[in-house]
């Protein structure tokens, strides 16, 4: 039991690392630039199947994580100065629609280019085993790298936010927008390195998942909801909160499946019990996050209201 | 017992007090003209008695009731109504439906789906004694976001009206407008007195002086006098502090 | 108000033309129009729903699908306990999506603009999810229903004319019925606080009761739509309240222009049409159907939303 839940607590912190690197862009595209960009999921998608294709041509996932970046980065840049560039002004309906259009039309090319079948990548040989953890329980090694990957990059990003002069306007600018054109920064540069920059965290999101998550064309929907999910609990625009919130997200998500059920049993009878923890743990991080909502209606770490 | 009595209000942004233990009272029937510098804090003042932004402490006392901690509509239902310095209006409605909403908001339940609003005369013809009254009745069926700025400075005066306030706060109300527009304006708070308990916030001197029971001078978050419009005129305090008397340089004000 | 005797006009003339559209069908023999022309109708309903909100609240909901799926579970559930009626069932979806709505709508109103689009769409995944783990109605895969909903205890809705006639008069019903509510008190505090909602405190009204409460209006007018879905396609799964069908339904609203209602019911018409053209020119009928929404939003002036809030 112990060693199910920490095993589930590795996991819990996997899919929050992962949540975290594809809200971190999203918050800041909220809170700098107060823009809804649905078609961030699609992104993440786009990354997982550039690093499928990249790993088979180069022969070496390593390759292919690494193309994958710049290429992703590029898609942002390409998206940002073709469409997103003329909605900043834009209400946010016209936003939404633009986006909403922009991912019909990238998961239809990825149906034609990569087809509607599940896809995959292997696992690097040196990183497919698993390490002992405690007793006789084992864990795969591919994971901790990406929970470590995750852990860097959020450190990396916070070193930027925090030490860097790029860093001190990305801050002022999500806290209050109209500073930035007071700090005298190029406000459309600006936005479209942080839009390149969060389209690359995306794509390496979904190209560190590639090895261990199937590749498919519904992977980026329910992962956008979910981020938006986090970036609503964290406070939009704070890189901190989607933090937090991605690890609290991935961790009542894994949990809750597992050990909903085992849960509710205390207080039902076994059968309902696993029918009612099936039907309440999916929904458990929306619940959570009505919670949060009603008690801090800006977010964990949200400044304006 | 004074109509609005303010004790010790605070408020502060950051380290900035924009309202620093401020004292008010402002009797029944009166004008109380309030001047200031800008960013004295008057309109933040304002703000505050109204309801829209909350105080950090203090107590707003409104016909003996205690005001801290009630929402903005609520206080309007109480008899508090205000205008804004910078016009808020509905700019999609016209005129009319401008000042029919605010009537409609003390005149029965708006949960009525059925029948059309725009066909209650009670409404509309309360709505339009009150643009009548500000001078622009002609304008009733225009736009209000199409109407010329000094019209929509009127405008926000005959909302303001139709919610048949006991107080009326007015932030520069005649900010912008024409000198006729402004005479209009003028003239409209002359025929207030003795009706509506006016607080007026306003920096063209000569309508103040005209207008008011009494002032009261705003600076740094404080007032720092209250009387008849002569004595103020004639303060040394005030005339250093606000009527531009750059010469008094020495220490008579420092306490 | 100027623009009433148009639009009195104009939905005389879309009505008029839904009201014969069978003998149409019949005349060209074609009975795949009144099928396809019943999906537009409901759809059409959940569109008005949301336009009331939309264009005259100012809420931008991305949820409006979880209505659908409500209405249409209801249907299922019900029919699944032998209650076949079609006043029960509509009531159910009523109920349910009232509940829903107050509950998500109370949490979703505290907040605006971005945040709010946010919630909403991510509360209608949280109904998605909810059907999805419905093991007993099929989980992921739905359920095919064994017969329409009776009215009076018959089967007449069997006939796909009189299912078709059925979800034309609820259109019909509900439309008069909104464009009463937007004429109404109600409406005009609705419309007040998008235009401003502070001047609205101002005055003395709390926003938030009225927008709640055409919320709710809303949901449950768009149930009514998945009722009619449901018994056109005979069949109930969770991909009613899938996140696009939410994104389809704003694309429809917006379309027809944001705000008039008969445009609301005029876009999902001309939303759907688009649809079934394109899937007859290709099967990557999405992809142009994503291209067209990108350039009417870039390239009409102001985009849509802004071309059609002009008016009053
Ligand atoms: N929301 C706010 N946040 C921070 N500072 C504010 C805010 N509103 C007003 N202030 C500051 O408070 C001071 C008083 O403002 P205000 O009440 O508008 O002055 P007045 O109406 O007397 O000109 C000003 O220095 C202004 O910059
Ligand atoms: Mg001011």
């Amino acid at each position: 039991m112990t060693n199910l839940f920490l095993l589930q607590l590795l996991n819990g912190m996997q899919f929050g690392i992962l949540l975290f690197l594809i809200a971190a862009g999203l918050t800041l595209v909220f809170g700098i630039m107060d823009f809804v960009n649905l078609a961030h999921g699609v992104i993440y998608m786009v990354g997982a199947y550039l690093a499928v294709t990249f790993s088979q041509v180069t022969g070496s996932y390593g390759l292919g994580l690494l193309l994958t970046l710049p290429a992703t980065l590029m898609v942002g840049l390409v998206l940002e100065i073709l469409v997103f560039r003329k909605l900043y002004d834009r209400p946010h309906l016209d936003q939404v629609l633009a986006t909403f259009g922009l991912v019909m039309i990238i998961s239809e090319a990825v149906e034609m280019i990569w087809g509607s079948a599940p896809l995959s990548v292997e696992i690097p040989q040196f990183l497919s085993g698993s390490v002992p953890l405690i007793g006789p329980l084992r864990y795969p090694v591919f994971r901790l790298v990406v929970i470590g990957a995750g852990l860097l990059t959020a450190l990396g990003l916070w070193l930027v936010i925090t030490r860097t002069r790029i860093g001190m306007r990305l801050r002022a600018g999500a806290a209050n927008r109209n500073m930035i054109a007071a700090l005298g920064v190029d406000i459309r540069s600006l936005f479209t390195i942080i839009f390149a920059f969060g389209a690359m965290l995306a794509g390496f999101a979904g190209a560190m998942v590639a090895p261990i998550l199937t590749v498919d064309p519904g992977m980026g929907e329910s992962v956008l909801i979910l981020a938006f999910v986090v970036i609503v609990i964290g406070g939009i625009g704070s890189v901190k909160g989607a933090f937090a919130a991605a690890i609290l997200v991935g961790l009542v998500d894994t949990l809750g499946r597992s050990f909903g059920p085992i849960l509710l049993r205390a207080i039902m009878d076994p059968s309902a019990a696993s029918q009612a923890g099936r039907v309440l743990a999916p929904m458990l991080v929306y619940i959570l996050m009505a919670i949060i909502l009603a008690l801090r209606p800006a977010g964990l770490f949200g400044a304006k209201s | 017992m004074s109509l609005l009595e303010v004790r010790n209000l605070r408020k502060a942004y950051g380290a900035l007090k924009v309202t620093d233990d401020l004292d008010l009272t402002v009797e029944e029937g009166e004008i109380h003209a309030i001047i200031g510098p800008n960013g004295a804090g008057k309109s933040t003042l304002i703000a505050q008695l109204s309801g829209e932004s909350l105080s950090d402490g203090g107590s707003v006392r409104f016909a003996d009731a205690e005001m801290m901690g009630m929402a903005m509509h609520r206080r309007v239902r109480a008899g508090i109504s205000r205008s804004f310095q910078i016009t808020s209006i509905l700019p999609g409605f016209t005129a009319l439906e401008n000042v029919a909403t605010a009537v409609q908001a003390r005149t029965g339940s708006s949960f009525r789906f059925f029948s059309p609003v725009d066909q209650e005369n009670r409404l509309n013809d309360q709505a339009l004694e009150a643009l009548d009254r500000v001078g622009i009745a002609d304008r009733a069926f225009f736009r209000a976001g199409s109407l010329s700025h000094g019209e929509k400075r009127q405008l926000e005066l005959a909302i303001a009206l139709a919610t048949r306030p006991r107080l009326l706060l007015l932030d520069e109300p005649l900010a912008g407008t024409s000198g006729q527009e402004a005479e209009r304006l003028v003239e409209v708070m002359h025929s207030l007195r003795g009706q509506v308990t006016l607080v007026l916030i306003e920096h063209d001197m000569a309508a103040v002086f005209s207008l008011a029971d009494r002032v009261s001078v705003l600076v740094y978050g404080q007032i720092i006098a209250t009387g008849p419009p002569d004595i103020i005129r004639a303060d040394p305090k005030v005339r250093q502090a606000y009527l531009g008397e750059e010469s008094a340089g020495a220490g008579d004000v420092a306490d | 108000m100027r623009i009433i005797p148009t639009r009195a006009w104009a939905a005389t003339a879309l009505f008029t033309a839904f009201a014969i559209l069978p003998f149409l069908a019949d005349a060209l023999d074609d009975s795949y129009l009144v099928v396809i022309a019943t999906r537009i109708i409901a759809y059409a309903i959940a569109a008005l729903a949301l336009d009331l909100i939309l264009g005259y609240g100012g809420l931008v909901s991305f949820g409006h699908a979880a209505y659908l799926g409500i209405g249409a579970y209801s249907v299922a559930i019900l029919s699944r306990a032998g209650i076949t009626d079609l006043g029960l069932h509509l009531a159910a979806a009523i109920a349910g999506a009232a509940i829903f709505a107050t509950i998500t709508g109370a949490i979703s109103l505290r907040t605006k603009g971005i945040y709010f689009i946010m919630i909403t769409l991510a509360f209608a995944q949280m109904g998605y999810f909810f059907f999805v783990s419905l093991s007993a109605y099929g989980g992921d895969d739905g359920v095919t229903l064994a017969q329409r909903s009776t009215l009076f205890g018959q089967p007449v809705l069997e006939s796909d004319r009189a299912l078709y006639y059925t979800a034309f008069a609820l259109l019909l019903g509900l439309y008069l019925l909104a464009v009463a509510i937007t004429r109404s008190r109600f409406g005009r505090v609705l419309t007040g606080t998008r235009e401003n909602p502070v001047r609205m405190r101002a005055i003395g009204f709390s926003p938030f009761r009225y927008q709640l409460t055409a919320f709710v209006i809303s949901g449950c007018m768009a149930a009514v739509a998945g009722v009619m879905l449901a018994n056109q396609t005979n069949y109930v799964s969770p991909a009613f309240m899938d996140w696009h069908r939410s994104g389809e339904l704003v694309v429809m609203v917006v379309f027809g222009g944001v705000g008039n209602l008969l445009g609301a019911v005029a876009g999902a018409t001309v939303a759907l049409l688009l649809e079934e053209w394109l899937s007859i020119l290709t099967e990557h009928w999405p992809l142009l159907f994503g291209v067209i929404l990108v350039m009417v939003v870039l390239y009409s002036r102001d985009g849509l939303s802004g071309l059609f809030r002009r008016r009053t």
